[in-house]
């Protein structure tokens, strides 16, 4: 009876960050929180390194200067990347919470229709979004 | 796959890997192998039986009706939450089929999760008709109007089984214990959108705190994993606009429906025997 005790199997963070055969949605719900948690990351070490502007004019351009190159280039289109995501898939998020894009509560028929797939078009029109906006970022980022 | 001489009747040789665990002997559960030829027709459910009847009879599983109402026998099968009798073997097309106990709940023995956690949480958010007129429901004079659509308004809330499947399918589940998780907020959102109900206060009380509605980031899991088209995603939306009304003093429901006036013009049919008399006080 001991083991039984400990062993709860309870996924969690495994079951969260491993969306296995679930539908697309779920992969969604892993990038929101992970895109979110970076740009809080990004947030903090942003006023860090701009707050080098108070020791002077000469602070803030050696800071500066360290933190160019390709590899923060790279950094900072990951940064414009979960910006985009987040954002448009959290105007997606916002209109579901409110009850918009998901239907009605209606009496069930086969095949089941429930609010995952009457959001699905919305979605995907999102995703395309994020898609574009990215392509056209990266463009100015690394190309142009 | 081979086809029986003299029927139309297909078999397939599939391996079965089945949790078992024993809470006595086993400090983590193991995976077991069973092969034999499955014909067509046969649930995941009915291949559990026949390992239980001609193979292992040491294998434990819970199951009752069979037909996809009791909510007994859901499991993790290829990585999925189904009601094993809902599904056809064949349908998984797979020749290896791996059959795990529900995750996010304990395991109580081989394939069996304990379901208390369910419970609890359906038990929390008081899944009644709430009223203050205790004397009508004590000793009823006639039914609680209700009209047809006002039925289907939450109809499709109340086929829930509590077999548990969206618990497991559900990511905030699978990291926060305390979330209320997604059948418990389907059936606050059954009894709050049913008119002959009053607890809506309270029933969002019980939901609306750290752990509650909020915590439901629309992964869309539950909704695509519950085998009875409930929809637990899109109850927990709606609650949540309930909630958020609620703050502003918006949305308050009408005072419960009373009960349906007595029809007029109509008299009993003379040969409608009374009913029986009371056997409790
Ligand atoms: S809402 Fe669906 S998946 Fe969840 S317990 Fe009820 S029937 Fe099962
Ligand atoms: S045995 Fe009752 S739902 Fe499967």
């Amino acid at each position: 009876m001991q083991a039984n005790k400990h062993l709860d199997n309870r996924l969690g963070l495994r079951g969260w960050i491993r969306a296995g055969r679930y539908r697309f949605e779920r992969y969604l719900y892993i990038l929101h929180r992970i895109s979110g948690l970076s740009l809080l990351a990004y947030l903090l070490m942003h006023i860090y390194v701009t707050g080098a502007r108070i020791y002077g004019a000469d602070a803030w351009n050696t800071t500066m200067g360290s933190v160019t190159g390709p590899v923060f280039t790279m950094l900072e289109f990951l940064v414009m990347a979960a910006f985009v995501f987040h954002g448009l898939n959290g105007i997606r998020l916002v209109l579901i919470e409110l009850g918009i894009g998901i239907g009605r509560p209606m009496r069930q028929e086969y095949p089941y229709v429930n609010s995952n797939d009457k959001q699905r078009t919305m979605m995907w029109i999102l995703m395309v979004l994020v898609v574009i906006i990215l392509v056209i970022s990266a463009l100015d980022f690394f190309v142009l | 796959m081979d086809t029986k001489k003299g029927t139309n009747h297909h078999t397939k040789t599939i391996t079965f890997r089945v949790q078992r665990f024993d809470p006595n002997r086993d400090a983590e559960p193991r995976l077991q192998e069973y092969t034999f030829p499955v014909s067509q027709g046969m649930t995941v459910l009915d291949c559990l039986i026949y390992i239980k009847e001609k193979l292992d009879g040491s294998l434990s599983f819970r199951a009752s009706c069979r037909m996809g109402i009791c909510g007994s026998c859901a499991m993790f099968v290829n990585g999925f939450p189904i009601l094993t009798c809902h599904t056809q073997t064949f349908e998984l097309n797979a020749d290896v089929i791996e059959i795990r106990s529900l995750p996010n709940y304990p395991i109580i023995k081989d394939l069996i999760p304990d379901l208390t956690m369910l419970f609890e949480k359906h038990k929390s958010i008081k899944p009644y008709i709430i009223r203050t007129d205790i004397k009508e429901i004590e000793s009823p004079t006639r039914e609680y109007h209700q009209s047809p659509q006002e039925l289907e308004d939450y109809l499709q809330f109340s086929y829930c089984l509590k077999c548990g499947i969206c618990l497991s399918a559900c990511p905030t589940v699978a990291t926060d214990r305390a979330f209320i998780g997604p059948q418990a907020l389907g059936q606050a959102f059954r009894y709050n959108n049913d008119t002959r109900d009053g607890g809506t206060a309270e029933r969002l009380d019980a939901i609306d705190h750290p752990h509650g509605v909020w915590r439901c980031h629309m992964a869309g899991a539950c909704a695509d994993a519950c085998p009875k088209g409930v929809d637990p995603a899109m109850a927990a939306q709606l609650l949540k606009r309930q909630a958020a009304a609620a703050v502003f003093g918006r949305g308050k429901k009408a005072k419960p429906a009373g009960v349906a006036p007595e029809p007029k013009n109509v008299s009993r049919r003379p040969n409608i025997p009374d009913a029986p008399p009371r056997t409790v006080e």
